[in-house]
């Protein structure tokens, strides 16, 4: 995305041209960039900081947190934070530790974000897909009717239909579990099904209409050629989609009561809870924390300049 | 988001103009959710807010009783307050950081590392934001008043003192977004024809007076709509308050969610809390109302 305003001069001959046309160099170094720069650096630290506080703080033994509050490395390095995390320490060891002493086991939660995540990305997304196709290319009676009622769902804030929700997952049963979860943002967003419509719309329709001619039902067009074509606009929904459900906190805590159905963020405020009032186990919650924020910061890392690209105003959630 | 006009009819040698049958079959499942997870419950939480409802036993209806109680509470119009004043503590200096951060990454590099940095925090969850800073900003360990102690200051108790828990927690909340904001309006920015720069460049304008005379005026109508974003959002502050605060210190922060879920899951009085949600609807929806109008009334961008 290397975007500059002046191609790049090779020659001399070339660069004095290039002098001679364009208006003065943006890019040139002064005071105004160079306070910039240092701004930009702020930025950079502040956003990022955080996260090795979380590292250095999770390495260390808590119980020598007191001691070096100041010390920017890990204080008296430990893996004991996470041991707690994941249940590795017995009730006595983690007390002496400074931990609650509760056997808490954090692969039950991962399981349940990654099994709750993949439901609600799987669902919504090939859901969608297949409202947008009907709302892009089939024909049928009041389409363009029933295309602005669902986006009449944009207007609905998510936190109003919350309790509501709750009270029809109660009455299917289904409280406690990762289906009750998972089910409301399962079948579509008003979102997923606009944002998917815009890009089957732009798909040229010759290449679908020779499959027709060909004798390819509509259903087989849409599996063999509409989706395959659409590979690039699934993925960013989907890793869109996946990260919010990831991080999704107040759904989950009205639903979710005992470990057969908390996910992450859930047990990080129960882990949180639990600790001592007086004298917490940082090491231990910042362990916690990091095994709740790591899964998503690797996505990013794979998926950057996806993600990235995807925020503008095509991508408004 | 202006919807596409419908398509045209095109002359096809094969017959099957109506898909009727088939189209059912694939909205349903997206009709399904819409229906039994958007519009049901947005029709039952409105009637819920007129009802006694426990859960356990059916809804009761009575009345006005939910919202005369709620205009008598002091409890919500602190809560209404407290999140009002939230919500413009946070608008405010989001806003300002993201307009800054995005008309500094247009002006020194458009590289994806430096966007992909800037968006990291909105990348974890608002729980794991505020578990950091909880320690960040802890009163005796934490590195935040460890390195304002070592200035010689006075320590501050961000999280545990009325007068500073609500911005500190604005301010947890504006780490999370203001990347994600940033590039909203970095977006927009890129709709800015570089031309326009390149013309005031010309006339030897300098840097500040381009963002002022070019920048700003062309990119009021994206502002407008990532604040209608950004607003409706922030009125719906939980989670950091539920994990950093819950409400405390006394009421100093208990946002209107916060309150909701309280009541309705801490005293189970579910048609009372549906009846400040709705109340909560409204203020978004007259918000969104208005802050529309003024985005229609003030386009005069580029056209």
């Amino acid at each position: 995305m290397a975007t500059t305003t002046a191609p790049p001069a090779t020659t001399i001959g070339d660069s004095i041209i290039a002098r001679v046309v364009e208006p003065p160099d943006p890019k040139r170094f002064g005071i105004g960039r160079a306070f910039a720069w240092a701004f930009m650096i702020v930025v950079i630290l502040a956003s990022l900081f955080p996260f090795y506080w979380m590292l250095r703080t999770a390495l260390s033994s808590n119980n020598a947190l007191y001691a070096g509050s100041d010390n920017l490395l890990p204080v008296q390095p430990s893996w004991g934070g996470f041991e707690r995390v994941f249940g590795l320490q017995t009730g006595q060891e983690a007390i002496d530790a400074g931990g609650a002493g509760q056997p808490i086991a954090f692969w039950r939660y991962l399981l349940n974000s990654v099994v709750v995540s993949t439901l609600v990305t799987v669902g919504q997304v090939f859901f969608s897909a297949m409202a947008a196709y009907a709302f892009a290319r089939l024909e049928w009676k009041h389409r363009e009717k029933w295309f602005a009622f669902f986006l009449g769902g944009l207007m609905i804030p998510a936190i109003f239909t919350l309790l509501p929700n709750f009270v029809l997952i109660k009455q299917l049963g289904l409280v406690d579990t990762l289906l009750g979860i998972a089910l409301p943002s399962m079948l579509m967003t008003p979102f997923a099904v606009f944002f998917l419509r815009q890009f089957f719309l732009g798909i040229s329709k010759e290449v679908e209409e020779a499959a027709l001619i060909d004798g390819a039902s509509k259903i087989r067009v849409f599996f063999r050629l509409i989706l395959p074509m659409s590979t690039a606009p699934i993925a960013t929904l989907g890793i869109l989609t996946y990260i919010s459900s990831w991080n999704e906190y107040f759904w989950a805590l009205m639903v979710s009561y005992t470990d057969k159905s908390r996910v992450l963020t859930v047990a990080l405020g129960v882990f949180k809870s639990q600790t001592p009032q007086t004298g917490p186990d940082w090491a231990g919650l910042m362990a916690a924390t990091l095994v709740a924020a790591l899964p998503m910061l690797l996505l990013f890392i794979v998926f950057a300049k996806r993600i990235v690209n995807s925020i503008g105003f095509s991508g408004i959630k | 988001m202006a919807l596409t006009a419908p398509l045209p009819k095109t002359t096809k040698a094969r017959g099957r103009r109506d898909d009727t049958r088939l189209a059912l079959l694939f909205i349903l499942p997206a009709l399904i959710g819409f229906l039994v997870f958007m519009v049901w419950p947005t029709l039952r939480g409105i009637y819920l807010s007129f009802t006694k409802f426990n859960l356990l036993t059916p809804p009761e209806f009575n009345g006005l009783d939910n919202y005369i109680r709620m205009v008598q509470d002091p409890v919500f119009w602190n809560s209404m307050k407290v999140t009002v004043y939230y919500v413009f503590v946070n608008i405010v200096l989001q806003t300002m950081f993201a307009l800054v951060i995005a008309v500094m990454m247009q002006r020194l590099t458009k590289r994806t590392w430096l966007r992909g940095i800037v968006l990291t925090p909105y990348l974890v969850s608002n729980v794991v934001a505020a578990m950091v800073f909880l320690w960040i900003l802890d009163y005796q360990l934490g590195i935040g008043n460890t390195v304002i102690a070592a200035l010689g200051f006075d320590r501050i108790p961000f999280l545990s003192s009325d007068a500073w828990v609500i911005p500190t927690i604005a301010l947890i909340n504006v780490w999370r977004h203001v990347g994600y904001t940033a590039l909203l309006i970095f977006a927009g920015l890129q709709t800015i024809p570089e031309t326009m720069y390149e013309a005031g460049r010309m006339d030897g304008a300098s840097e500040p007076r381009m963002f002022r005379s070019i920048t700003v005026p062309l990119l009021r109508p994206v502002l407008a709509l990532v604040l209608i974003i950004t607003v409706v959002g922030s009125f719906q502050v939980f989670d950091t308050v539920a994990i950093a605060t819950r409400g405390g210190p006394v009421d100093s922060s208990r946002v209107l969610q916060f309150y909701i879920y309280d009541v309705a899951f801490g005293r189970f009085q579910f048609g009372y809390a549906s009846a400040m949600s709705v109340a909560l609807l409204l203020v978004l929806v007259v918000i969104t109302f208005i802050q529309y109008r003024v985005t229609r009334a003030d386009s005069s961008d580029l056209n």
